[in-house]
């Protein structure tokens, strides 16, 4: 800050005229370290209050509305969330949301935590090459995994059932039932996040400091206690981020149960797997006269994410404790 | 002892394994794509690839409902800017984060924290209504503008400019006469390239994979890749080989990028997940 002021004694020469271009330039420097600061924040707050922040405080307004997007509204107070409260669908789009979560999260977490254990090991060879082909999935749109599993799944040629045929087990109809429909949608999820969950996973892993497992070595403790012992307990910071995360993306779950249904909002015929998401925008964008209402459904899906993250908080680090 | 450092061939085993399962959907999704119908629709499945792609792709290319080229290049355009803009307006705002003193700093900075934790979905209704309002519905305008900045992007540059640069280096240049900007310009942005090309790949490969709000605001008539993928599979749904040789061509660029790419990107989200 007081480098902004270079009016060093040698520089203020005799001569009149240029002393006071000098000063101008002084002005203009302080000017500028002034304002600059703000002028580069400026773009962020901007743009992300006209697109981010002013929707997410009208969703609540709207909430309290009869809304139609593009017509008329009245307010109505909480009707909406009273409305909420005895509509089977939301519960059903709630118990899906939150069952999907877990089938699809808890496995995942688990074997991410085995694959990032394995690529921690210390001699291991081609790691690079093993990091790379884990993370792969994710970096694939979600249409084309919806597209592409789809069809791994479909009932008469799909190659999971030919698998299972080989089992013994008769063709599924994997879109007609809940658990067949949850299982198909967790295994996609998982199939493009456990890489990734793996790799933060192991970031969290290397950086522990690596005397503690060879003290716990020359103690005589195995690999296993040393990964409870050790790995486990030094990781609670990162395994509560990756929890937080998952429960942040997971809980809005849309595109992939959408593409699996066939871009049928409601999610298959008995909307065995709608999400909140998906009924989100069944009501509120669809729909446009609902639009209060689907922004009520927003709000409650936010508040739901919310509070599971806070439990899932709670949970991670007491156990690991 | 030196059991403990050893890596068992079950280590090598398991790590093989949890590889072929991660690539086997994207070797099916060749082998789909060129395969014929009737090769597809029968038992078992087909598990090598055929000879069928240019006419599976001929197909897609005559099919007017959804528009795929148009999607392609529309991709194209948006990942481009919103990848510029997340850029540019991340490191000037990451730079007068870390480098720079005002009032109010904290406090904005916190405010980009706290940002990056909420749901995006919750402002979707009133957005899609914005977009009714301005007339962006079914323009390239609508899944663009909204995106040129990122608080994820802001936060990323901001870490990095902490620890990758000096204060010395800005004081000094000041002392030499040097404007803020061109501070930003000559001192800032070389030191922040690494950091800025791995913000800029995850940029372009979120954008470009982005569904939910271009499904929302844009049509068919004037698609992105991926709503072009999801209404040609919606419309389509029983000429698989049809569908996955467009499913496979809008793969083919990132898989690139993450070829030429890959160690770095994984660099950048390793080390993003240890500092935050």
């Amino acid at each position: 800050m007081s480098l902004a002021t270079p009016a060093r004694p040698k520089h203020v020469a005799p001569p009149d005229p240029p002393r006071r271009r000098q000063s101008r330039t002084v002005r203009l420097a302080r000017l500028d370290t002034k304002l600059s600061p703000y002028l580069y924040v400026a773009p962020f707050f901007i743009l992300f209050g006209v697109f981010g922040l002013y929707p997410m405080i009208r969703t609540g307004w709207m909430s309290l509305h009869d809304w139609d997007l593009i017509g008329e509204h009245t307010f109505i107070g909480f009707d909406n969330y009273t409305a909420l409260l005895g509509d089977e669908y939301f519960w059903n789009a709630t118990v899906n949301t939150l069952g999907m979560f877990v089938v699809a999260t808890v496995p995942q977490l688990i074997l991410a935590l085995f694959l990032a254990n394995l690529l921690n090991r210390t001699r291991l060879r081609g790691r690079t090459f093993f990091r790379m082909a884990i993370f792969v999935p994710n970096i694939t749109s979600v249409a084309a995994v919806g597209i592409v599993f789809a069809m791994l799944f479909q009932r008469d040629f799909g190659v999971v059932n030919w698998l299972l045929s080989g089992l013994g087990v008769d063709a599924i109809d994997w879109d007609a039932q809940r658990w067949s429909s949850w299982t198909a949608i967790a295994l996609m999820v998982d199939w493009r996040w456990t890489g990734y969950n793996a790799l933060i996973l192991l970031a969290g892993m290397q950086a522990i400091p690596k005397d503690l497992y060879e003290a716990a070595a020359i103690d005589g403790a195995g690999q296993w206690r040393q990964f409870f012992r050790i790995t486990l307990p030094m990781l609670t910071p990162t395994f509560v981020f990756v929890v937080i995360l998952s429960t942040i993306g997971g809980l809005q779950l849309f595109t992939e149960p959408l593409v699996f249904g066939n871009g049928n909002m409601r999610g298959g015929t008995q909307r065995e797997f709608q999400t909140l998401a998906m009924y989100m925008f069944e009501k509120g964008i669809n729909s446009l006269n609902t639009a209060g209402y689907g922004a009520a459904i927003a709000f409650a899906l936010f508040l739901m994410i919310a509070v599971v993250a806070v439990i899932n908080f709670a949970l991670v680090r007491r156990t690991v404790k | 002892m030196k059991q403990l450092w050893r890596t068992s061939p079950l280590t090598y085993i398991a790590l093989v394994l949890a590889v072929l399962l991660s690539v086997y959907p994207f070797y099916y999704m060749f082998v789909i794509a060129t395969r014929s119908l009737d090769a597809i629709n029968s038992v078992p499945p087909p598990f090598s690839p055929g000879e069928a792609f240019g006419d599976n792709f001929q197909r897609v290319l005559d099919n007017d409902a959804a528009n795929f080229v148009k999607g392609l290049v529309n991709s194209l355009v948006v990942s481009t800017v919103v990848t510029v803009g997340v850029v540019a307006s991340g490191t000037l705002a990451g730079f007068a984060f870390a480098k720079l003193r005002f009032r109010g700093r904290n406090a904005l900075l916190l405010a980009i924290v706290v940002t990056m934790m909420v749901p995006t979905q919750l402002g979707l209704i009133p957005l899609w209504g914005m977009m009714s309002d301005f007339g962006w519905q079914d323009s390239l305008r609508a899944v663009t503008i909204p995106f040129v900045v990122s608080a994820f992007g802001v936060f990323m540059m901001r870490q990095y400019a902490t620890q990758a640069i000096s204060d010395e280096l800005i004081e000094a240049a000041r002392v030499d006469g040097c404007s803020t900007i061109r501070i930003y310009w000559n001192v800032v942005l070389p030191a922040l390239r690494p950091a800025a090309a791995v913000l800029g790949l995850l940029t372009f490969m979120d954008t470009w994979n982005q569904f939910l709000w271009p499904y929302a605001v844009l049509t068919p008539d004037n698609p992105t890749l991926q709503v072009s993928l999801a209404f040609l599979s919606y419309a389509y749904y029983t000429d698989y080989s049809q569908v996955f040789a467009a499913t496979a061509v809008g793969t083919v660029p990132l898989l690139l990028v993450f070829l030429f790419f890959g160690r770095q990107i994984i660099g950048g989200i390793m080390e993003g997940a240890v500092k935050s």
